[in-house]
């Protein structure tokens, strides 16, 4: 299997981790100031800034891209409790 | 149920019952509060409060801004009837959608139900939900900074300055006029119905109070907001709070920027700020704190301070941790819980902005030590990032124990300077933390 990894740069360190982990199971084991609300891609609170491998991670679902616009994301930022880190290395800090 | 509708009716007071010019075809059309006495349970208002919501007339158009708390709807509509009749209505504009200016809303709709909405993109996820099924009935369209809508010879340009209370708050600029539409920001809960700053009496402390209470703990927002607020030099700031600002509107700017910039203007310089809170029943969580103290205090370009929680009073302790880059909170266990004083502390926090910090729990315990795990929980509730897992050592701490919390302080400070080493984990050990 592919190896993936996740750093997260405000506390900074990195998790291996196995391909199609979500950002969610990880960011509050490792103390990240990533923080949620609803936990269901609806209420935006848990938006994160992509530093880098934005293009290792799952595509954005119709509700994830709505979520999205609606909290006036940049085009870097991602919901943390639905994207999936799928290859690669994928650099995060909170939005 | 409380006795009677009547409690919660808005007695107005005999004077101004209709609409009050602003300037020739912008009105106030609001309702005062005068017996309101709590609001959103976060603060007590001696003085009552107002609702402040305006009508601005354009040669091609009618725009109402904002609306009232529900109690004080009749008086909202009373005064909206005598400077515009519901079918001129093209726009109405939504500043903030909490229930003290939407409470009219539902029913401004109904009788105007060609007005197009104009929302924050934010505000229209809050929309959907207030207005439910007839959310689809009416003409909504999502505004940012740099929309805006023309009444004719007038036109309102939006300004999306989110988080100046709820993540949908908007302002709302009128040039020809120079009037600032500010809906929370630059309010006050203050009732006089002589309206205008330099009519009514003495509201500074009320201004001043509401800011705490209301704004502080979104203070790097207010401050972004004023950055697009500032350039536009406003004639007007018109709050949908308290009095209408038209005296010194630059001095209220002047005075929101301060409110909002660091409270102490001197001090660390470039340094990072570490403070170290902790109390103890039997002098072990003590000892750990000042061996952390002393970590800390190895690292260049640090600056840490050590205080007993016990012997100081919460607000300056809510004042310090405002302005300094990281804390650790150190509690013993008792009674499977964190002691009284680091929760009222801890309570206190949500009254300032904590995202972003780094923050630490540590403490000692005689064999469940559950303490440092709750304390971890809510800092990570209070947005505060943890880099570093809580420090707890059964009873008192043996030499080697001492050795590991100085360690826990340098690497707790490392973090703050970005010299802390990277390090890599793998998801499986995770679970362990
Ligand atoms: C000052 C204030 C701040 C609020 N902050 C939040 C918030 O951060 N997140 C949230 O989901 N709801 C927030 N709300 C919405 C309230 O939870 C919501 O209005 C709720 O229905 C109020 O319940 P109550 O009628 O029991 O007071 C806030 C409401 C107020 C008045
Ligand atoms: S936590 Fe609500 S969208 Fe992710
Ligand atoms: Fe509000
Ligand atoms: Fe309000």
């Amino acid at each position: 299997m592919e190896k993936a990894t996740l750093t997260f740069t405000d506390v900074s360190i990195t998790v291996n981790v196995p391909p199609g982990t979500r950002i969610i199971e990880m960011s509050e084991k490792v103390g990240s100031g990533i923080t949620y609300g609803c936990r269901e891609g609806e209420c935006g609170t848990c938006m994160t800034h992509v530093i880098e491998g934005a293009e290792h991670l799952s595509e954005p679902t119709a509700l994830e891209q709505r979520v999205l616009a609606e909290n006036l994301a940049g085009k870097d930022d991602r919901l943390a409790c639905q994207c999936r880190v799928l290859s690669g290395a994928v650099k995060v800090r909170p939005g | 149920m409380f006795p009677a509708a009547a409690t919660f009716a808005c007695p107005q007071p005999p004077v101004s019952e209709g609409p009050v010019e602003i300037v020739p075809g912008v009105h106030w059309i609001g309702a005062f509060d005068p017996n309101l006495r709590s609001f959103d349970t976060l603060m007590k208002t001696a003085n009552g409060t107002s609702y402040n919501a305006y009508v601005v007339r354009g040669s091609a158009g009618v725009a109402v801004i904002d609306t009232v708390d529900e109690t004080c709807s009749d008086a909202f509509f009373a005064r909206l009837e005598a400077v515009a009749r519901y079918d001129e209505i093209s726009v109405l504009v939504l500043n903030h959608l909490e229930s003290d200016h939407s409470g009219a809303l539902a029913e401004l709709l109904r009788r105007a139900p060609q007005a197009h909405v104009h929302v924050s993109p934010r505000g229209l996820q809050i929309l959907r939900t207030l207005l439910k099924d007839a959310f689809g009935l009416y003409r909504i369209s999502p505004v940012t900074t740099g929309h805006s809508v023309s009444l004719g010879d007038r036109s309102l340009h939006f300004l999306t300055t989110p988080n100046v209370h709820w993540p949908d708050t908007q302002c709302t600029w009128l040039d020809q006029d120079r009037i600032i539409f500010t809906c929370d920001l630059f309010g006050s809960h203050y009732c006089d119905e002589r309206l205008f700053d330099d009519l009514v009496g003495d509201f500074r402390f009320s201004f001043e109070h509401y800011f705490d209470r209301i704004m502080r703990p979104f203070r790097s927002s207010v401050a972004a907001a004023l950055d697009l607020i500032e350039p536009l030099a406003p004639a007007v700031i018109a709050p949908s709070h308290g009095p209408i600002l038209r005296a010194n509107p630059g001095d209220y700017l002047r005075h929101y920027r301060r409110l909002s910039s660091p409270r102490f203007g001197f001090g660390a310089g470039t340094d990072k700020t570490l403070a170290i809170l902790y109390i103890s029943a039997h002098g072990a969580t003590a000892e750990l704190a000042q061996a952390i103290r002393d970590g800390a205090a190895e690292e260049p370009g640090v600056r840490v301070s050590l205080f007993d929680l016990d012997r100081g009073e919460l607000h300056p302790f809510v004042d310090l941790i405002e302005e300094v880059d990281g804390i650790a909170l150190g509690t013993p266990t008792i009674n499977g819980d964190a002691v009284r004083a680091v929760w009222e502390l801890l309570a206190k926090l949500v009254d300032i902005e904590t995202k972003g910090k780094l923050g630490a729990a540590f403490g000692s315990y005689g064999w469940s030590g559950e303490a440092v795990r709750q304390v971890e929980a809510r800092l990570q509730g209070l947005k505060m990032r943890l880099p570093e897992p809580g420090l707890r050592v059964k009873l008192e701490p043996t030499a080697a124990d001492l050795a590991e919390a100085r360690a826990f302080g340098r690497r707790l400070a490392a973090h703050l300077t970005g010299r802390a080493p990277p390090r890599e984990i793998d998801l499986a050990d995770l679970a362990a933390r």
